[in-house]
């Protein structure tokens, strides 16, 4: 049994402790300026600004950044930074440090360039590229390298996984590995497609060597991609979730091939479903919407699976703390949540509380037509702050603090601060959740300045009836700002105290309760591959024929100050 | 397998099969509003209100950087409109909140749903997807049963 033997530290040579600061950190320092526009646009929303531009950052140009740093960026680099450590401390072997090292590079010189035209005002397009629309092609390339560089940490695993296999041939792979393993093969399916509208149909557009582009397709590929993203945000902190947070709590997980199963049929039904952000859109027939609805509903089944699993093993570590029954809830009053000695704790339990309004409301979205009533209103934010800024967002910057004090061998010394940010910040998403929640079924829109306009009482457009709901999510927005502020403070502190400690990993201890033996079908990736390629082609086939059938001429690039067609493609004489 | 194991699976089967009949059932009997997808046809991109018969309305409209063309309608109490909807440029949305009207105009496709208005009222239109630095001005409203302007 490994259950044992992987409490102990793991010592890291140099490099590597290098790489998973630097992994760490360069996303943590662009976050400042990601959650600064966070509540910005709640006070431009609100009409408390009621301009185009405040502090040299125009609207949707920090609407941008706020969407790719805080969504691709970060999570994307926590991935990568949290695989790395997974793979090395659970399967004790090394990654090769110059393929780690040229992963790294290419996501950090694509996130620069990103950054670049995003800052410079030449990328106003937000996270989604929104085409016609056009940006500078530095911003297509730098996000297609930042995705790019992923590709490159998640082979090198690969290669780790199949040599450890060779000699590990009846030792379960552990969870967390397998986690990860999964996550990264949903990642590389679904960012295909993804490279494909970035590098062959916009990047061309974009530089003027091709007329036209197709905008129902370029859509399509996206949302492909775009729904299973939020899967690979959410499967590092579902990993940490099964394998760290029962023993931080005080007790064992309650089954450790439920963990399994879930990965698997998240590998499954991840892909598959992304036409549900396209519920309202034209070239995609009313069958198909429904097909991809109901497969959404599947996609709930692993999160299900988790709640009471997770929600088992706690109400275990309960009783070992010494409840001793009554009524069914007494439980959740004996777990740590403000034990400061291990903060870690209070990160993935506010997460998970979040995400359980996250988890609902995404069903409402999900369902084909309650889909009507929210989509595109500012429902869709209030949703996704309690999923990807809820259990997300928590479990990132909790599990950074978490490494980077073993890492760097400097023991963090504000604990009694560490351990009030996430019950602070999830207070604040509550607030601003609800208002824009509110909102968004009365009409409110999303990612709109409606400061200029709709909020702005001397506008003829002024609506009343939407300034509670955005006055609300004010509240929300300066009580998260202050939130992480204290986090800053905290990671600071920790970057510059003196070193204590040697530079090592370690994980809080994996334990399972009822330890199964190893079933071959949840411990193999091939047969769940088969039925996830299956699935996607299925689900997905009939889609790009209707955009094939059903749609007409491409669109010309769009600068988005201007409502006439850019011209940048030059016709050529015979 | 164990007796626990067996009954909570056999019940979480039963529960799932209920909520999916459920799903079906709703689709079927309550007609489901998503908008229908229509082949491309250039004929779209001429706004215009025709009149079909008494009670009847056919709306071609046409979002643009950043207004809706036409983006004042005049009906009478009882009007039933097929409303066609796509785009001379970039990605927009059309959400009338207080009907559940809830579209996207994508380049190259044209989408349709069906209304019927029966009270009264300003009906508010606002494009709910970014369209450039004019988007939060981009709106329109349907007018029912208020005397025509001409």
């Amino acid at each position: 049994m490994y259950a044992k033997e992987i409490t102990m530290k793991f010592n890291i040579d140099k490099s590597f402790k290098r790489l998973l600061i630097t992994l760490l950190a360069v996303p943590l320092t662009l976050l400042t300026l990601g959650i600064y526009h966070g509540l910005m646009q709640t006070l431009y929303r609100s009409g408390m600004i009621s301009q185009r531009t405040f502090a040299a950052l125009d609207y949707y140009q920090g609407l941008t950044l706020h969407g790719v740093i805080n969504a691709i960026v970060l999570t994307s680099f926590f991935a990568v930074a949290f695989g790395h450590a997974c793979m090395v401390y659970y399967l004790k072997m090394k990654v090769r440090n110059n393929v780690a090292w040229l992963s790294a590079g290419l996501m950090i010189v694509g996130t620069l360039l990103a950054s670049w035209a995003m800052l410079s005002g030449n990328a106003s397009v937000l996270y989604t590229f929104y085409p016609p629309l056009k940006a500078h092609p530095a911003f297509y390339i730098g996000t297609a390298l930042l995705v790019v560089g992923t590709w490159v940490a998640y082979w090198d695993w690969v290669s780790m996984y199949i040599r450890w296999k060779r000699n590990n041939k009846t030792t379960k792979t552990p969870l967390p590995v397998l986690g990860t393993l999964v996550n990264f093969t949903i990642w590389m399916v679904c960012t295909l497609p993804a490279a494909y509208e970035l590098l062959v149909m916009l990047l061309p557009w974009s530089m003027g060597i091709t007329e036209s582009v197709n905008v129902p397709l370029a859509r399509t590929l996206f949302w492909f991609f775009g729904h299973a993203l939020v899967y690979f945000w959410l499967l590092p902190v579902y990993v940490i979730y099964y394998s760290m947070l029962p023993s931080l709590a005080g007790g064992k997980l309650y089954s450790d091939n439920a963990g399994r199963l879930v990965f698997f049929l998240f590998l499954i039904f991840s892909i598959p479903v992304g036409v549900h952000h396209q519920f309202g859109e034209p070239s995609i027939t009313r069958g198909m919407k429904l097909v991809q609805s109901i497969l959404t509903f599947g996609v709930a089944i692993p999160s299900f699976i988790t709640a009471f699993t997770i929600a088992a093993s706690l109400e275990y570590a309960s009783w070992r703390r010494g409840f001793r029954g009554g009524n069914y809830f007494g439980w959740m009053l004996r777990l740590p949540y403000f034990d400061k000695e291990r903060y870690l704790f209070a990160y993935l339990i506010t997460g998970l509380i979040l995400f359980i309004f996250g988890g609902l409301t995404g069903l409402v979205n999900a369902s084909y037509s309650l889909n009507s009533m929210v989509h595109n209103t500012a429902w869709l934010p209030g949703h996704f702050h309690m999923t990807v800024a809820g259990p997300v967002f928590l479990g990132i910057i909790g599990m950074s603090l978490y490494m980077l004090e073993r890492v760097t061998g400097r023991p963090i010394r504000l604990k009694r601060i560490a351990v009030v940010i996430p019950h602070l910040w999830m207070f604040g998403v509550l607030i601003f959740s609800l208002g824009l929640m509110a909102g968004g079924l009365r009409g409110e829109p999303r990612r709109t300045n409606m400061g200029l306009s709709y909020l702005n009482p001397e506008s003829p457009l002024f609506r009343p009836d939407w300034v509670l709901t955005t006055g609300m999510a004010v509240m929300g927005g300066l009580i998260m700002f202050a939130a992480a502020g204290l986090f800053f403070v905290v990671l600071i502190d920790i970057l510059t105290a003196k070193k204590t400690e040697e530079e090592h990993l370690e994980f809080p201890p994996y334990e399972v309760l009822h330890d199964e033996p190893r079933v071959g079908i949840l411990d193999s990736f091939r047969p769940w591959l088969v039925v996830m390629l299956f699935v996607i082609a299925m689900a997905y086939i009939p889609v790009f024929r209707d955009i094939d059938n059903l749609t007409g001429p491409g669109a010309k690039p769009y600068d988005p100050e201007n409502p006439n067609p850019l011209e940048l493609f030059e016709q050529r004489d015979e | 397998m164990d007796k626990y194991e067996l009954k909570i699976l056999t019940w979480t089967g039963i529960a799932l099969v209920i909520f999916m009949v459920a799903v079906l059932h709703a689709v079927g009997k309550y007609a489901t509003d998503l908008p229908e997808c229509i082949p491309y046809d250039a004929a779209f991109q001429e706004p215009k209100i025709s009149q079909l018969d008494d009670s009847t309305y056919q709306v071609f409209m046409l979002a643009q950087m950043w207004s809706f063309e036409p983006d004042e309608i005049y009906l009478p109490v009882g009007a039933e409109v097929d409303l066609y909807l796509t785009t001379k440029d970039v990605v927009h949305g059309l959400h009338i909140a207080d009907k559940g009207i809830n579209m996207m105009a994508v380049p190259g496709g044209v989408n349709k749903t069906t209304m019927k208005f029966r009270k009264p009222g300003v009906y508010e239109i606002v494009c709910h997807e970014y369209c450039g630095s004019g988007h939060q001005h981009m709106r329109g409203e349907i007018i029912v049963n208020y005397p025509k302007k001409n």
